[in-house]
């Protein structure tokens, strides 16, 4: 499919969201026309019909979707045009899949400034180029102001499984290594940052981005990745909790071996929060057998965005569905669940 | 990362551990008062790394714990009031009062919001001069000066519609009313470090010639922690009493003047009741007379009657070290960090919540 790029056409600068935007008339089709389809020009989408016809190249095809509700909608290194991109590419790569196409829902909030609708439409433009993926299928609804956030996004996305056996928490099995493929817990720091007011003499930067092109790198080079899993919300603890209970098996993490970049170390410091919990939108954890480990690393390590990727634990088959942790100073602790979100503490 | 790698080297960690194993010749019981410490040493394993024979003790040191439900239920009612913002830092929002918390108070409606400083609350009061806006003023020595600040900018710029909800408490008569205790088997404490900064160790002293007990004011990470032990165990070995600094990168004698000059100016000692605990003579801190009208009591007058805490919930024996979390009938069972029945399940220092988090070997949950 050919996929011509060009820059969003801006509606009247200054301008409102109104909710006849989303009303189906004329100001709904000038939204869709003169912004939306320029943005993301496909021959899928420019037909604007009731549904994108695909031409799919595999016989087993991966699914998903999410909802983005971030506030700000805005915050260093990214917005909610690249998390909506970004979340679900990397949902469908943790699959061990090739993303190829996304539908977008908006629910817009009435009065919501056009110019930030139309940085939000770019940031998504941009964010599904570098991912590689085409946006064929969209939709507008506006909400009366006070009735959302700015703007919602909800993303689906289609990829064509290139993985040649199930990339899934059954597939994991004791002995496994447990990678990361980057420095932990810098979204979650960075959204926090703004949405509370928090000052560092340098912003931390999200995350925010594909893992699609390692991920693949990995699979493509024939490597035996049994698991893939981004830790978005819940931080790295949650998700290996997650496999750990669905695998049956126990997982021991070394502290120490978990890169955490020193901005977002002195944050969660003073935050009293552990980065372990903190999300990140740019990273995955691959579960890869004993024998591969080395070279996983290797061609991870030999990439710009992986590489810092860290062997960080081991699975194992003694207390199955326990994380534990081995400290920095030497002790043992289990590495559990959190009830609710991370709350900053008294002193 | 500079500052805190250094305080939890594995290697300087294992070599204290040691020393500290072939200085100790009989069993001892040391408490660690703060509940930061509390975590740091559950969460890094630093009890493991000990001999048998030494028993740290838990501590009451956890200022959302101890708070009195009957202060959280008033602090419930004025977040519920219409036209009130109730600001308080994050770690106060999952305590349970008789009923309820302050999450479930802000998805019914009420206007809560977590800030980081009492002085973003006041910031809030200028913001928003139609609203009544209230900062629950939570914890020790530590967070009281920035509390008494937030009020002295809040008289300066002629806010009237900023007041605190006080629960404001001090370490050294907890410490007193634990040693008072039939039965009390501390030998040691561990003081906390941040007390310690504003306050200084003056106040330490008399307790010391009273009780011949150890005080070694202690910092926060695991070297701290292996070191503080280690200078209580010599103390205790040596037939010594002394207050003795271990955190003396940040401590001094005569603490943070001040700190301590802003405290003086707003507050005034008064008894307490500590959750768990009961009251204690001079163990906290209320507005004075000059700034009383900043009081959240006063302004939001309130004659409900004082709800009773759960019996099933040991948390006073928890906070004397009495009675280890998991040793409590309710641990795990009726009480969860998602169904506590005592804030040491849900306060980030509380003593219940780091077992449960660190500890606690789910058995098999795998279906």
């Amino acid at each position: 499919m050919a996929v011509e790029l060009a820059c969003p056409v801006p509606l009247p600068a200054g301008g409102r969201i109104l909710l006849a935007h989303g009303g189906g008339g004329r100001l709904t089709r000038d939204l869709v026309e003169r912004l939306f389809v320029p943005a993301f020009r496909n021959d899928a989408l420019a037909a604007l019909h009731d549904s994108a016809v695909l031409d799919v190249p595999a016989s087993r095809l991966a699914f998903t979707t999410d909802s983005f509700v971030v506030r700000p909608v805005f915050f260093p290194g990214g917005d909610v045009g690249t998390l909506a991109v970004n979340g679900t590419v990397n949902d469908l790569a943790m699959s061990g899949a090739r993303p190829l196409y996304l539908s977008l829902g908006f629910i817009l909030e009435e009065g919501l400034a056009v110019d930030d609708l139309a940085r939000v439409v770019a940031s998504v433009q941009r964010a599904a180029r570098e991912a590689d993926v085409v946006v064929v299928a969209g939709d507008t609804k506006v909400v009366e102001r006070g009735k959302g956030d700015g703007i919602y996004i909800t993303s689906s996305g289609i990829g064509a499984v290139i993985a040649p056996r199930p990339v899934t928490p059954a597939a994991v099995r004791p002995g496994d290594v447990v990678i990361v493929s980057g420095p932990i817990g810098q979204h979650g720091v960075a959204v926090m940052a703004v949405r509370d007011g928090l000052k560092f003499s340098s912003p931390i930067l999200s995350d925010c981005a594909s893992v699609a092109a390692p991920v693949l790198a990995l699979l493509e080079a024939g490597l035996d990745v049994h698991c893939l899993r981004d830790p978005t919300r819940g931080g790295v603890a949650t998700v290996l909790n997650e496999i750990a209970t669905q695998a049956g098996c126990g997982i021991a993490i070394h502290e120490s071996a978990v890169p955490v970049g020193d901005d977002v170390a002195g944050a969660c410091e003073v935050l009293g929060l552990d980065p372990l919990y903190v999300a990140c939108e740019g990273r995955f954890l691959a579960f890869v057998a004993a024998a591969d480990a080395e070279a996983a690393l290797a061609l991870l390590g030999a990439r710009a965005e992986t590489a810092r990727a860290a062997r960080i634990g081991t699975v194992r088959a003694e207390e199955p569905g326990l994380v534990t942790l081995k400290t920095m100073a030497g002790g043992e602790r289990v590495l559990d669940l959190l009830s609710g979100e991370q709350l900053p503490r008294i002193c | 990362m500079k500052y805190l790698d250094e305080y939890r080297d594995r290697k300087q960690a294992e070599a204290c551990a040691r020393m500290i194993a072939a200085v100790t010749t009989r069993p001892w019981s040391i408490m660690e008062i703060c509940g930061g410490q509390t975590h740091a040493i559950v969460r890094y394993g630093i009890d493991e790394l000990l001999p048998e024979k030494l028993t740290l003790l838990h501590g009451p040191g956890c200022p959302v714990c101890v708070t009195p439900v009957g202060i959280l239920d008033r602090a419930f009612r004025i977040a519920r009031r219409p036209g009130v913002v109730f600001t308080s830092f994050g770690d106060m929002l999952r305590v349970p009062g008789s009923s309820d918390d302050l999450l479930h108070v802000r998805a019914e409606g009420g206007d809560v919001r977590v800030v980081y400083s009492p002085l973003d609350a006041v910031a809030i009061a200028e913001r928003e001069p139609d609203r009544e806006v209230v900062f629950f003023a939570v914890g020790f020595e530590t967070t009281a000066p920035a509390n008494a600040m937030a009020v002295q900018l809040a008289a300066q710029k002629k806010l009237r519609n900023f007041s605190l909800l006080v629960a404001q408490v001090r370490v050294p008569p907890a410490l007193e009313a634990i040693l008072a205790e039939p039965g009390c088997r501390v030998q040691a404490f561990l003081a906390a470090g941040h007390v310690c900064t504003v306050m200084g160790t003056g106040e330490y002293q008399p307790l010391v010639d009273r009780h011949h007990v150890p005080v070694v004011v202690t910092g926060f990470e695991p070297l701290d922690l292996l070191q503080g032990v280690a200078m209580a165990l010599r103390q205790l070995e040596d037939g010594r009493s002394e207050v003795e600094i271990q955190y003396a990168r940040v401590v001094r004698p005569e603490g943070n003047p001040a700190a301590r000059r802003a405290i003086e100016d707003v507050f005034e000692v008064t008894d307490r009741t500590w959750r768990g605990l009961g009251p204690i003579p001079h163990s906290g801190l209320g507005l004075n007379a000059r700034y009383a009208a900043f009081d959240a009591e006063q302004r939001f007058p309130d004659a409900a009657p004082e709800a009773l805490e759960d019996p099933a919930c040991q948390a006073g024996l928890v906070l004397q070290g009495r009675l280890r979390p998991q040793e409590c009938p309710a641990f795990g069972g009726r009480c969860t960090p998602e169904h506590p029945l005592g804030a040491p399940m849900v306060s980030s220092e509380g003593a219940c919540a780091a077992y449960w988090l660190y500890r606690r070997r789910r058995a098999a949950q795998v279906a």
